[in-house]
């Protein structure tokens, strides 16, 4: 690992100071990927400034019934609060689906959303990788596919993000609060990661040194009926192969509403709103259920060895809509 | 408190300094209820630090990238991966290792405990299976649960030996001594958090 200068910050205005002071600068987390990458010599930044000890209000409920999530909060803090594991369990599930006790004591939630891709071809230096080197093609398309993305992906890049609590704030339209150089900014979810096209070098909205400061969840009454389900090779400790996050409101014998988002299928986490919106208003029953992911999966392209997350990522969608459906009607 | 000062070692892992700062800091470590004062490259883990540095060699590196568990302690109570961790990151904390765990003289009950019931082979991912299970505990107690707990929303969790294994999940043996690991977990804790 290359040597880098090192500093710590207490408040956001004190960190975005210690960023402007070097170029090739980067805001440090946890560092369970960070420090991975940098071991790696993937990540060669020339100053660290670890933005751990912030204070951004920790877990809090908002005003609006909504709660704000302090981007330097552990991911463990955020499963195991009560706050979460009542009104989001989707957020509290997919959390402890994700990584290993140890991993979710030191992860941050600010870092969580700017992990960086498993693509094994990104973490091989002798490989030749778009998003690593721009413009050097991408050994994972004619490759070793299996875990790549079969959405969302561009003739550069098939890589997929790999966490899983950014699937679940997907799900909940959850809102990025930033602050940066031009002053404070708030990014709608969808909007954080963006699809690799051409550039697949850039992976988030965030400008040069603009820091992730919380991420709000806003209110939603019918999360409280919601689940994440994670389907990959090992019991646990694994990446996902596929996996759903959803919540469902039922209206009689009907779709009120419905969130879905997908993980372990594309380069970003994927909200399903063709399922979405093939489902709304029409009957829960698991035939409908399977159409929308029909719908949803029906611009999905798979590559040599990952075609089975096809199938698998409607299976699975229809499986959890099922288990939601007869779990409950909040009505 | 003691109070020692140290010079690193060199370390095998690291290149020379290639970076625009070479230049080490001078980082304050609590670790087993001593004060270690280390001059460090910020480029040095907390693993690294603990083995090298402070010649506190019971933490274990394994696979050094977070996938196998070896090198856990706890800081503040709470286990983590000293290999993902920069030293420099864990000044004001309190750090435990393997070497603080006994009393007097005495081991562990978790440590007997895992004597007892054939917890290890070789040996070598037992410090990290023994931190990582007595904060695993911790986090049974807090009510934290897990993804085997069914559903997020119970406070009602049973110390069971899918539990354990979910929860044990970050650390590896590569002899195999799960059944033996469990069994100690269980030993040593079932009476207080069993039920």
């Amino acid at each position: 690992m290359k040597n880098f200068a090192y500093s710590r910050a207490e408040s956001a205005q004190a960190a975005l100071t210690l960023i402007s002071r070097e170029t090739n600068s980067k805001f440090l987390g946890g560092g369970t990927n960070l420090v991975d990458l940098m071991r790696e010599n993937i990540e060669q930044p020339d100053a660290l400034v670890d933005v751990t000890r912030l204070s951004s209000g920790g877990i809090a409920e908002l005003p609006n019934g909504g709660v704000s999530i302090g981007a330097e909060v552990k991911n463990s803090a955020v499963a195991n609060h009560l706050l979460i594991r009542e009104r989001y369990p989707l957020l509290s599930e997919a959390i402890l689906c994700g990584a290993s006790g140890q991993i979710r004591n030191m992860a941050t939630t600010g870092g969580n959303l700017m992990q960086r891709t498993r693509c094994y071809y990104f973490y091989d230096e002798t490989a030749r990788c778009n998003k690593r080197n721009p413009g050097a093609g991408c050994d994972a398309i004619g490759g070793f596919n299996r875990i790549h993305a079969i959405l969302g992906a561009s003739d550069d890049c098939i890589a997929t993000h790999p966490s899983d609590m950014c699937v679940a704030l997907a799900a909940l339209d959850a809102i990025v609060h930033v602050q940066g150089p031009n002053g404070p900014r708030a990014i709608p979810f969808e909007e954080f990661h963006r699809l690799p096209g051409n550039t697949p070098q850039v992976e988030t909205a965030l400008g040069p040194h603009e820091l992730i400061t919380s991420v709000e969840l806003p209110p939603l009454e019918f999360a409280k009926n919601s689940r994440y389900r994670k389907v990959r090779d090992r019991a646990s400790y694994a990446f996902a192969l596929v996996s759903v996050a959803a919540a469902i409101q039922l209206e009689g014998d009907n779709v009120r509403n419905v969130r879905i988002a997908l993980g372990g299928v594309a380069p970003k986490p994927w909200r399903a709103r063709r399922a979405e919106q093939a489902l709304t208003g029409s009957a829960a029953n698991l035939e409908n259920f399977r159409s929308a992911a029909e719908a949803e999966l029906s611009a999905a392209r798979g590559y040599r060895d990952n075609t089975f997350k096809i199938e698998l990522a409607k299976r699975t969608i229809e499986s959890v809509l099922g288990e939601l459906a007869n779990l409950g009607d909040l009505q | 408190m003691a109070q020692k000062s140290m010079t690193p070692h060199d370390l095998t892992e690291v290149a020379p300094a290639a970076g625009a700062d070479s230049s080490k800091v001078q980082t304050r470590l609590s670790v087993n209820g001593d004060t270690l004062s280390l001059e460090i490259e910020p480029r040095v883990s907390l693993l690294d630090a603990l083995r090298e540095c402070a010649g506190l060699t019971g933490t274990k590196k394994g696979c050094n990238q977070g996938a196998c568990g070896a090198c856990t302690v706890l800081v503040d109570g709470q286990r983590i991966l000293s290999c993902l961790a920069l030293a420099v990151q864990y000044e004001g904390t309190q750090i435990t290792t393997i070497e603080g765990l006994a009393a007097n003289g005495s081991l562990h009950p978790l440590q007997a405990a895992f004597v007892e019931q054939d917890g290890f082979q070789c040996g070598y991912c037992t410090p990290g299976q023994i931190c990582s299970a007595l904060g695993m505990v911790d986090e049974f107690r807090s009510g934290m649960p897990s993804a085997v707990s069914g559903g997020v929303s119970t406070s009602d969790l049973e110390f069971s030996d899918q539990e354990i294994k979910e929860r044990m999940s970050g650390n590896l043996c590569r002899c195999g001594a799960y059944v033996g690991i469990c069994a100690a977990i269980r030993q040593a804790f079932e009476e207080e958090v069993g039920k």
